[in-house]
């Protein structure tokens, strides 16, 4: 018998069983979900409901920003500074919401008449100004990072890593070094954005982070430029030639990457109701193991914004556990690392079978 | 009347002549083999009808009205389309996905339109059937043979009413089985009205497709000759320069 057109378009390489079976992410879920039975049963202190809550609120700052770093990672490139912007961000919103934030004098501007002091947000902003200072912060330094990347073909590694070092510098100018924990009039709606749990008794930041997830996951799924930005991690000078507007792309990738550190830096902030400038420090490392344990290939090319919360939920599940466990805090970076050369192993593996 | 005509054009770079005063016309449904060693300015007069380069003189028309291209895209707005030598295909992405690449289908309301994959499957489907290709549409591109990724390259050209096809070196690094497949779906484009222009070094693929072969020579025309009127030997003599110019 024929095969007829239609037959050949409705043809899959893989069955949707196949497909799921080779998915890197498809057994990281099951590894979470034997890990968490095994802690349930060996555990009295897992299973509780204040541990299963504590669970899912701390797992949200990272994989918030894995959801941008995916993205980023998609396109073959990476974002070391968003540890940095999570700092400066935090900053941003404190020192508005605490207000009577001085700027100056500065010496240097006195032979021009500017040197200040200037007094910004006196008696303290609303929350509606300090969010939206702090998202726009964010905006501004994934547009610079994008910028340098896309337009000036500066490696991604290098601009990255110099803002690394800019944001967290910025975030100390802003706030003179000093822990804020007073955030004025809006004080209490900023502790109850970060903090509380409106809905069922989920706590918010696992709300913002499944409806981020969603639309990333719809984004890179079905729309022309989650395509593109596939396309450009696969092959950026075959995007070129089809027409496709690369450098904005980029631009917009980067920017959404700080975006996504933007709301994990106010959520965060809400939540710990206060902010010192060692906050995010070293985040950049544990939100890239995410992507990469939840199959964001770093040459590019592919990553899920599921993938995204998966490993950021097998790190958090880690941590978790080693204080259950009783195992000294010591061996998490090892049980982390140790993750991520697992998730890249199965990966390999498949590869070698598939070049046989 | 001629699709495709270009009229004594010229391309320096600095003080490099790289093409040097060639007039050429191309003809609805055919094809034309445009060969010369490398260096030989091949690449530089593609670039210029793909809108990648401008000339420094000279002029091009289509369909008889003079144009001025100054990026591809304004070269595909004009019906031409590229085969690249390295295709320009994503591997991560399906065969429909690259077909589509940059102009893909969707459906819904002006810039919310959500992927039309339904569409572009269908229509994927559709051209390879038209190629006579087992290609998939739903197959990804790394898990595919040279000849399925020609065969993908070219179904983008179709998707718009394309009146040239220039492609560079398709038959370079492929089996001998594939090269067939490709020299088959370049028959098929002729057969409907297209003009391709093909670029090789592969004297046994250009005498078996093309109807006339241009050889450039240190950026200039040394011939323009009716395939049935010449011989492998005579192209390959001019090539190197043994024959000086007919």
């Amino acid at each position: 018998m024929a095969i007829t057109l239609d037959q050949t378009i409705a043809q899959r390489q893989h069955s949707w069983k196949t497909t799921l079976f080779s998915s890197q992410t498809f057994w990281v879920v099951i590894v979470i979900i034997l890990y968490a039975l095994f802690l349930y049963l060996t555990t009295n202190a897992f299973g509780t409901s204040s541990n299963l809550y504590n669970i899912t609120r701390n797992f949200t700052f990272t994989a918030i920003i894995a959801l941008g770093m995916t993205m980023v990672i998609i396109t073959g490139g990476i974002d070391l500074s968003v540890g940095s912007v999570l700092c400066f961000c935090s900053m941003v919103l404190a020192v508005t919401m605490h207000g009577d934030v001085q700027f100056g004098p500065y010496n240097f501007l006195a032979p021009i008449g500017l040197e200040g002091p200037y007094n910004f947000c006196a008696g303290g902003c609303s929350i509606y100004t300090g969010v939206t200072m702090a998202l726009i912060t964010a905006l501004l330094v994934g547009a610079f990072n994008g910028t340098m990347i896309a337009y000036l073909g500066f490696p991604p590694f290098v601009v990255t890593l110099g803002m690394l070092s800019i944001a967290r510098s910025f975030g100390m100018i802003a706030s003179n070094n000093q822990t804020v924990f007073q955030f004025g009039p809006d004080h209490d709606k900023l502790l109850a954005l970060g903090g509380g749990a409106w809905v069922f008794g989920i706590s918010n930041p696992v709300i913002y982070t499944l409806v981020l997830a969603a639309i990333t996951g719809f984004i890179l799924r079905w729309t022309k430029f989650g395509r593109h930005v596939f396309a450009i991690g696969g092959n950026e000078h075959a995007a070129t030639l089809t027409g496709i507007p690369v450098r904005p792309i980029k631009v917009a990738v980067y920017m959404f990457c700080s975006f996504t550190a933007g709301i994990a830096a106010i959520v965060e902030t809400g939540w710990l109701g206060a902010v010192t400038t060692n906050i995010g420090a070293g985040m950049e490392l544990q939100v890239i193991a995410a992507a990469v344990i939840g199959g964001a290939n770093l040459a590019g090319g592919s990553g899920t914004a599921f993938g995204a919360l998966v490993g950021a939920a097998l790190i958090e599940i880690i941590r978790n556990s080693l204080g259950l466990l009783g195992i000294n805090a010591f061996w998490q970076g090892t049980f982390i690392g140790g993750a991520i050369l697992l998730a890249v192993l199965f990966d390999r593996v498949r590869n070698f079978r598939q070049s046989e | 009347m001629a699709v495709l005509e270009l009229a004594n054009i010229s391309k320096h770079f600095g003080a490099i002549q790289a093409v040097n005063d060639v007039s050429i016309s191309l003809q609805p449904g055919e094809v034309v083999g445009l060969m010369g060693d490398n260096g030989a300015g091949k690449s530089t007069l593609v670039k210029m009808i793909a809108g990648n380069f401008q000339p420094s003189q000279g002029t091009m028309k289509i369909d008889g009205k003079e144009i001025v291209l100054h990026r591809p895209v304004e070269a595909r707005r004009h019906g031409i389309e590229i085969v690249h030598q390295d295709l320009a295909l994503c591997n991560n992405l399906t065969a429909a996905a690259n077909v589509f690449l940059g102009r893909e289908l969707r459906r819904g309301f002006g810039p919310f339109g959500i992927l039309d994959y339904a569409s572009m499957y269908r229509r994927a489907g559709q051209l390879f059937a038209d190629l006579k290709s087992e290609t998939r549409p739903r197959d990804l591109i790394k898990q595919m043979s040279g000849g399925q990724r020609q065969a993908v390259a070219i179904a983008r050209t179709m998707l718009s009413q394309a009146k040239i096809v220039l492609m560079d070196e398709p038959t370079a690094a492929i089996s001998v089985r594939q090269v067939a497949e490709v020299l088959n779906h370049i028959k098929h484009l002729r057969d409907q009205g297209i003009a391709i222009v093909l670029i090789s070094h592969r004297m046994p693929d250009v005498f078996s497709v093309a109807d006339r072969v241009f050889v450039l020579r240190r950026g200039r025309k040394v011939a323009d000759k009716l395939i049935a009127s010449t011989s492998p030997e005579e192209v390959t003599g001019l090539i190197t320069g043994a024959i000086e110019q007919v």
